[in-house]
């Protein structure tokens, strides 16, 4: 399953990077996060609970940043597992595009995702709207937030 | 048999009498059974379809509140305790033997399917060991997986020992003579048809209760199992290396099966071993998602087929190239349904000099397939009836006077088939013209017009089928491959007042053996069916017999009960010629009675149960006191029956549903015991036909996940699918056995599939469609219909 968007922000290139790597900011912007904790400069690991369908399920794992590309985009996994429940993976190629007069940056991502065990037997037809409105909940409030601090300077 | 029926004698539609119970709910499963002091065992499963295991922690489980046991494959592999075995194998064309990879009880190294079961929690109660599996840590190298059979060949290697995931190439049939005919022929109808996955979905979920004693060293399994005594007999002799008699099995009430629970599965073995391992009762239920992942899944084919007609429409020629998906392991009877339960039917009613077959069965990472109502003959009957009514469209002959003219003449029988059987005896047209009757074929143009006022296409279609049941003559079986005898045992004992127990080697999981036993007992020795016992189900109780499946309990199982009723019969006589002051030769029985022929003396049948318990008057010196009878009884022959189903639909354009608005069913099942039973069994084998052509579909997603796991999106039939179904019969009695019955179980769901789908693509002949594929949803009719518009724009 793919899912894409992208989003216009007023801000140069480089602000929308460093919050792309600061996993403060990354944490408020998931509200389903427990956890986010950085291991390595490419290694992170979380702890989120998400209900798909008729399953609330607790998903423990690790977040990896892979082809970073500074400052224009990087590759972002995620897998956990969620015990009985079967585990699920995704990952989102996000990319950074400057206006020319380095107003505003484009943000777009790609993401796929993969589901296992119980929540692929009960809980498939939901995956893609559950994935869709995930993806659309991170980079949203994501945007909100920046945009937020923007205004606030 | 007696001439004239009784009340409750063969041919009568006597009410079940196991019905009281299961309706009232009192029917007693193997779940209602509880042990003191019993664990309950859940079992971890892989959620991922091929992978190696890099590592298992239990050690967190093994700390869990209640639990009282975690094991894995290591465990079992420490006690040397053996997985489950292939019962039939088959020979390769290259003169290889069938690959026959292990099936370790729990995994070994590697897991090979997605419910593939990895450890087993035991633990005080079934929450608390689900919670200390959750603590269990599994760490995967995740492998490729192999979903698409077509191409499993090209996939990542799945076991060691089975290269390029192919399990067995066979062949059956004279290839060149076949090839010969078809280059010889005036025309060649050519077809490529699916025969969808379907989940067994039986009504009771697989269940075991397992108990050691260590008093004895004996083991006491309570289990869902068709054939109580060859689980015995595998898990005794293959797995555990124990004698049978430290093992009794019990089957108790069975909530259905439709061959799902054949096999030995490694649940039950689990809990046998484990009950010793932890010395207390150990207990598994599966619930409705282990149900789906793991039990046996059914039909799975793709075939190929080239039929060859002369200038007069004759069938020359049947060539059919078939690959079917076995899963992950074999299972019991896997090898078998595809190949020698498929391959031999594929001559079906019909006169073909040449046929040639050839069958590869793929290994894939999904759970095992195995016999499924009708096992193989379902595959073989749809593909040569699709090709059949194609073939009639295209020769533009009508598809009823195309079969005619094809079907194996009245006068030929006994007929030697190019695929391996011989038909003992048969007449088709009967019932082809009996079906054509019952559904009014010959006004179905003026009922397509009607429909079609209404903006509805209405459509037809016939599938004349033929089965091979009633398993099986042992020598054919045994020469085939087969590693078990197919005979069936029957033990008949008199009680003292002439009351009669009879213990089967039959397993009753919904076919009414208690009535229908009782009423060919009764009828036989002339007494009230209310008097006669049937007793199954205990390998401690009944003979060592080969349990139900394949249609085989009525000319099998009722047939050693007839053969063991006439032993007592000949003994009671020289029992009565002894009371009687008479020579054996001039006792006459007849209607529960034994007389001298020509005189008025007589003695009742209880009066001679009576002697032989109390032999105070009796011959002691030439007989035996008592009246207990056994018999084997080894058919010499399949029986075969055989019929006509005709179904009729409408198709709304707008919204692709395919209503099913009648149907004739014209059966050929020899004498027939109890006919309302018969008529139950063809509506339930009807229904679960009509769900596989129009809404079943186990679907595996390219990763190997089972997406159709639950009730929400695997789609089982319901009473509004369904229309009334007409039944009706002709009779040729099978001359294999001396019942004369053939066999009734699975006949409806072998019939079914074909005419339906002939009837929908019938319906929507008049936009060009000429193929449908199974399960026809409304979304596919619906696209066919949409692209047969857009090709009819262009």
């Amino acid at each position: 399953m793919e899912i894409k968007d992208s989003y216009e922000l007023p801000l140069p290139k480089e602000r929308v990077w460093a919050a792309l790597n600061d996993e403060v900011f990354l944490k408020k912007s998931i509200p389903w996060c427990e956890k986010l904790e950085r291991r390595s400069e490419t290694e992170l690991a979380a702890e989120v609970k998400l209900k798909i369908g008729p399953m609330s399920t607790r998903f423990t794992g690790s977040i990896t940043l892979s082809d970073i590309d500074p400052p224009n985009g990087y590759t972002i996994t995620g897998s956990g597992k969620g015990g009985i429940a079967g585990a699920a993976s995704g990952s989102a190629k996000v990319k950074l595009v400057e206006a020319k007069d380095t107003s505003s940056t484009t943000l777009s991502y790609e993401v796929s995702a993969q589901v296992k065990g119980k929540i692929a037997q009960l809980g498939s037809r939901l995956i893609q709207s559950t994935a869709k409105k995930l993806s659309k909940n991170f980079f949203g409030s994501f945007v909100q937030q920046l945009e937020d601090i923007n205004k606030s300077k | 048999m007696n001439e004239v029926t009784k009340i409750d004698g063969i041919g009568s539609s006597v009410r079940r009498t196991e019905d009281k119970k299961f309706l009232t709910g009192k029917g007693k499963y193997t779940d209602d059974i509880n042990r003191p002091g019993q664990v309950q065992a859940y079992f971890l499963r892989s959620d991922v379809a091929h992978a190696k295991i890099k590592k298992i922690d239990i050690k967190n489980a093994q700390s869990a509140p209640g639990v009282v046991g975690v094991f894995t494959g290591d465990d079992i592999a420490a006690d040397k305790v053996g997985g489950p075995i292939c019962g039939w194998v088959v020979p390769c064309r290259d003169g290889s033997a069938t690959k026959e990879p292990p099936h370790p009880l729990l995994a070994q190294g590697k897991v090979r399917f997605v419910g593939d079961a990895i450890a087993v929690v035991l633990a005080e109660t079934a929450e608390q060991a689900k919670s200390g599996a959750e603590l269990i840590d599994v760490d995967y190298e995740e492998l490729s997986p192999v979903v698409d059979f077509e191409n499993a060949g090209d996939g990542a290697q799945i076991h060691d020992e089975v290269p390029n995931n192919c399990y067995f190439d066979w062949e059956l049939g004279d290839e060149k003579a076949t090839a010969d005919a078809l280059s010889g022929a005036k025309k060649i109808v050519k077809l490529r048809v699916r025969n969808n996955r379907l989940v067994p979905n039986a009504m009771e979920p697989r269940c075991a209760l397992a108990e050691f004693d260590n008093l004895d060293d004996s083991y006491t399994l309570h289990t869902t199992s068709q054939n109580p005594h060859l689980t015995r007999l595998v898990l005794a002799a293959f797995m555990f290396a124990i004698p049978e008699s430290k093992l009794r099995v019990i089957a108790p009430d069975v909530g259905g099966g439709f061959g799902s629970k054949i096999y030995v599965y490694i649940e039950e073995a689990v809990c046998v071993w484990a009950s010793k391992k932890v010395g207390r009762p150990v207990k598994w239920t599966a619930d409705r998602t282990q149900a789906f992942l793991t039990d046996c899944h059914g039909r799975d084919h793709v075939n190929d087929v080239q039929l060859g007609l002369d200038e007069n429409n004759k069938i020359v020629g049947l060539r059919v190239d078939t690959v079917c998906n076995l899963g992950a392991y074999l299972s019991a009877f896997s090898v078998v349904v595809p190949t020698y339960l498929h391959g031999t039917l594929l001559s079906g009613q019909y006169d073909i000099p040449a046929i040639y077959t050839n069958v590869k069965g793929m290994a894939t990472n999904t759970v095992n397939v195995d016999a499924y109502r009708g096992a193989g003959r379902p595959e073989a009957t749809y593909l040569l009836e699709r090709t059949m009514e194609t073939a009639a469209r295209e020769v533009g002959m009508d598809p009823a006077e195309f079969r005619r003219i094809n079907f194996i003449p009245k006068d030929a029988f006994p007929y030697q088939t190019q695929v391996a059987l011989q038909y003992d005896i048969g007449d088709y047209e009967p019932h082809l013209d009996k079906a054509m009757e019952m559904i009014d074929y010959f006004n179905f143009e003026k009922r397509r017009a009607e429909a079609a006022k209404r903006g509805m296409y209405r459509g037809i279609g016939i599938s004349s089928y033929i089965e091979a049941c009633g398993l099986a003559p042992s020598a054919v079986v045994g020469a085939l491959g087969g590693r078990v005898g197919q005979w069936e045992s029957a033990s008949v004992r008199v009680n003292p007042t002439g009351t009669i127990s009879v213990f089967t080697g039959s397993h009753s999981h919904g076919q009414g053996h208690a009535t229908t036993f009782a009423q060919i007992v009764a009828d036989k020795l002339g007494i009230p069916m209310e008097n006669v016992e049937v007793v199954h189900g205990d390998t401690d109780k009944t003979p060592f017999g080969m349990g139900s499946y394949g249609s085989r309990s009525l000319a099998s199982g009722g047939s050693a009960i007839s053969k063991a009723v006439d032993k007592i019969i000949n003994k009671s006589k020289k029992i009565a010629a002894h009371l009687l002051e008479a020579s054996e030769d001039d006792i006459d029985f007849k209607d529960g009675k034994f007389v001298v022929g020509g005189t008025d003396k007589e003695k009742a049948f209880g009066e001679i149960a009576l002697a032989a318990y109390v032999p105070h008057n009796y011959p002691l010196e030439t007989l035996e006191p008592g009246l207990e009878e056994n018999a084997f009884y080894d058919p010499t022959n399949f029986v075969y029956p055989s019929g006509t189903h005709i179904a009729e639909v409408e198709v709304d354009p707008a919204t692709g549903v395919v209503q099913v608005v009648d149907w004739a069913a014209c059966d050929d099942f020899g004498n027939l015991v109890n006919p309302m039973i018969v008529e139950g069994q063809v509506h339930g084998g009807i229904a679960q036909g009509i769900g596989q052509a129009l809404l079943e579909d186990a679907h595996y997603d390219e990763n190997g996940q089972l997406l159709t796991a639950s009730y929400m999106d695997y789609c089982m039939p319901r009473a509004d699918d369904l229309p009334s179904f007409k039944v009706g019969y002709t009779t040729t009695p099978s001359t294999v056995n001396d019942l004369g019955v053939k066999g009734c179980g699975e006949a409806g769901a072998i019939a079914s599939p074909p005419a339906l789908i002939n009837a929908v693509i019938d319906a929507l002949s008049p936009l060009g469609v000429t193929d449908m594929s199974m399960p026809a949803t409304p979304q596919k009719v619906w696209k066919a219909i949409q692209d047969s518009q857009s090709v009819a724009a262009e």
